[in-house]
């Protein structure tokens, strides 16, 4: 701190600490704490605040705790998500290591700017772009019945297909991009190496590769899982009546409950859900928080 | 060394493959915004129609919902731009601890769900009677988006040479002149990056809008409502226009690299 007085000045230097302090405390932490206490209070009508009924009550997580569907939801959110992550793993680490060290560097820029088109057209309208694809009467039905691999047109949107393939297209590149950077980082040689001392094709990734970009994968599945988990737009495009996301009971206390402290409740537990997937990736993949977030 | 061109093969095909899954969704999406069908589809194809376009410039909610997400956009930039910059210069000068700390809390933002975001920054304001509107969405976005400046400028502070502020203070420099004639202008290409990707992030956004708009609309949460109330192809109409503006850009952008690496390639030859 004093080294910045020095270089910059006192004026200055009270400032930019002005500007980080307005940030992190108006912006960041002071709402989530007054989340935090709102969810151990009762909705009450505007006579009853702060009068004897205005306590401090776990009501609104027993309201969870004692609602079956709530919580088979919430374990569904979970596992799907997971999956999600899971399968976006799968699909980016051979292109992340087919863009990183196998096309020719006068290509990569061109494959990069094509795949970065879908991340500008926004998420909504990524999600909506399925929507129209698996619909009944859409082009995938009609594609897979010319092509007389389905009799009758599937349902897609019953369930939760359309939503774990919503999901993955939405997101798959906030798995990509962090891999392709991790693996980047690794010199050519090291992999040359590895094939030259007789390692196999999975040895050389498995023993080489992977630990070397365990930063990128922890990165990617962190946000991967968290924009899944948190995501509103994608479930409720293509998710049916069987198949609901948290995200969706949150909006209903919000918006059609009107109970905000119960809404506070659930989005607190989702935020909980986000804070233990993260601690445990950082302690499973052995990376720290400044490697994950960069 | 056969099976080395078969697996280049098969993850040639696989990249290809993924281009695909990639791309073709959005020609889908903006191909149905020209049938003429009252269902955006491109199958069946029925005839080509410039209706949905003229739906789209006619409907009013559209253009008050565009001019909403351009100024929240413009507004995020103003303010999170300076926030993520004063906080990069802040963090890259306190101790290691204290840095690991201030980290922590400063990239917190991008991990959390936006609708986390949007409900606590509700909640928040309205302990003081702020009521919902396109200000609280604005400060919820700058709360993450911020994040994202941060970072940015704090990976080109790394490269900087703090050697020439020591110089400009011994030559007799002013702090305000320190800051504003050498370290500013050595994060010039941080800034524009952070200002441009704060545009987009803030145009994107839908979860954290979506809470704490009250009732104003953005386009993306016109887009929302939408898509559950009656869904027409205008929608489609409006995203082949976005499509065209990105591609279009790209394309430019890939102009203007590949002219540029040519010229480089010269220079270098020139220099042999």
């Amino acid at each position: 701190m004093g080294e910045l007085v020095r270089r910059y000045g006192t004026f200055m230097t009270a400032i930019m600490v002005c500007m980080t302090a307005f940030w992190l405390l108006i912006l960041v932490v002071l709402p989530n704490i007054v989340m935090f206490e709102s969810s151990f209070r009762l909705y009450l009508p505007v006579s009853d605040v702060g009068g004897p009924k205005d306590v401090y009550t776990l009501q609104n997580y027993l309201t969870f705790s004692e609602s079956p569907i709530h919580i088979n939801i919430f374990f569904l959110t979970v596992l799907y998500s997971s999956l999600v992550t899971a399968i976006c793993f799968v699909l980016s680490y051979p292109l992340a290591y087919f863009l990183a060290k196998v096309v020719r560097p006068s290509n990569a820029p061109t494959l990069f700017l094509m795949l970065l088109i879908p991340l500008w057209v926004s998420e909504i309208l990524r999600s909506f772009a399925w929507f129209i694809i698996l619909s009944f009467q859409g082009p995938l039905n009609a594609i897979l019945q010319g092509a007389g691999l389905i009799h009758d047109p599937i349902r897609w949107m019953s369930g939760f297909h359309a939503v774990i393939i919503g999901l993955v297209y939405t997101y798959v590149l906030f798995m990509l991009f962090p891999i392709y950077n991790a693996i980047q980082s690794l010199d050519t040689n090291q992999i040359e190496a590895s094939q030259d001392l007789g390692a196999s094709l999975w040895q050389t990734h498995t023993r080489v590769v992977i630990p070397h970009s365990k930063p990128g994968i922890a990165s990617g599945c962190v946000m991967v899982f968290m924009l899944c988990a948190g995501s509103v737009i994608v479930p409720s495009t293509l998710a049916s009546t069987s198949s609901r996301w948290f995200t969706e009971i949150i909006q209903q206390w919000f918006f059609e409950g009107l109970d905000w402290n119960e809404g506070s409740a659930y989005a607190f537990l989702l935020l909980v859900l986000c804070i233990i997937f993260v601690s445990l990736v950082m302690r499973f993949l052995n990376v720290r928080l400044v490697d994950i977030a960069k | 060394m056969k099976s080395f061109a078969f697996g280049s093969f098969i993850i040639r095909f696989y990249v290809l493959i993924f281009l695909a899954f990639m791309l073709l969704p959005l020609i889908v999406m903006g191909g149905a915004g020209l049938n003429d069908t009252k269902f955006p589809s491109i199958y069946p194809w029925v005839g080509f129609t410039g209706r949905w376009f003229q739906d789209l410039w006619s409907d009013e909610k559209m253009w008050e919902a565009m001019r909403n997400t351009v100024f929240v956009a413009f507004a995020v930039v103003v303010i999170a731009v300076p926030i993520g910059t004063a906080a990069a210069i802040l963090i890259n000068g306190v101790t290691p601890k204290a840095r690991s700390i201030l980290y922590g809390f400063m990239v917190a933002p991008i991990l959390t769900p936006g609708a986390v975001i949007g409900i606590s920054t509700l909640l928040f304001w309205n302990k003081f009677s702020v009521s919902a509107g396109l200000h609280l969405s604005i400060l919820g976005q700058v709360s993450f988006i911020a994040a994202y400046v941060m970072l940015l400028v704090l990976a080109r502070l790394q490269s900087f040479d703090y050697g020439l502020e020591e110089a400009a203070l011994d030559l007799g420099a002013s702090h305000a002149q320190v800051m504003r004639r050498i370290l500013i202008p050595h994060l010039y290409p941080a800034i524009g990056a952070g200002a441009l990707i704060a545009f987009f992030q803030s145009v994107e956004n839908f979860n954290i809008t979506l809470f704490t708009r009250g009732n104003s609309q953005t386009l993306t949460v016109y887009v929302g409502s939408k898509i559950r109330s009656g869904i027409t192809p205008t929608i489609n109409a409006l995203a082949l226009i976005l499509i065209s503006i990105t591609v279009l850009s790209a394309v430019l952008y890939e102009i203007v690299r590949r002219r540029k690496q040519r010229q480089l390639d010269r220079l270098v030859i020139a220099d042999d």
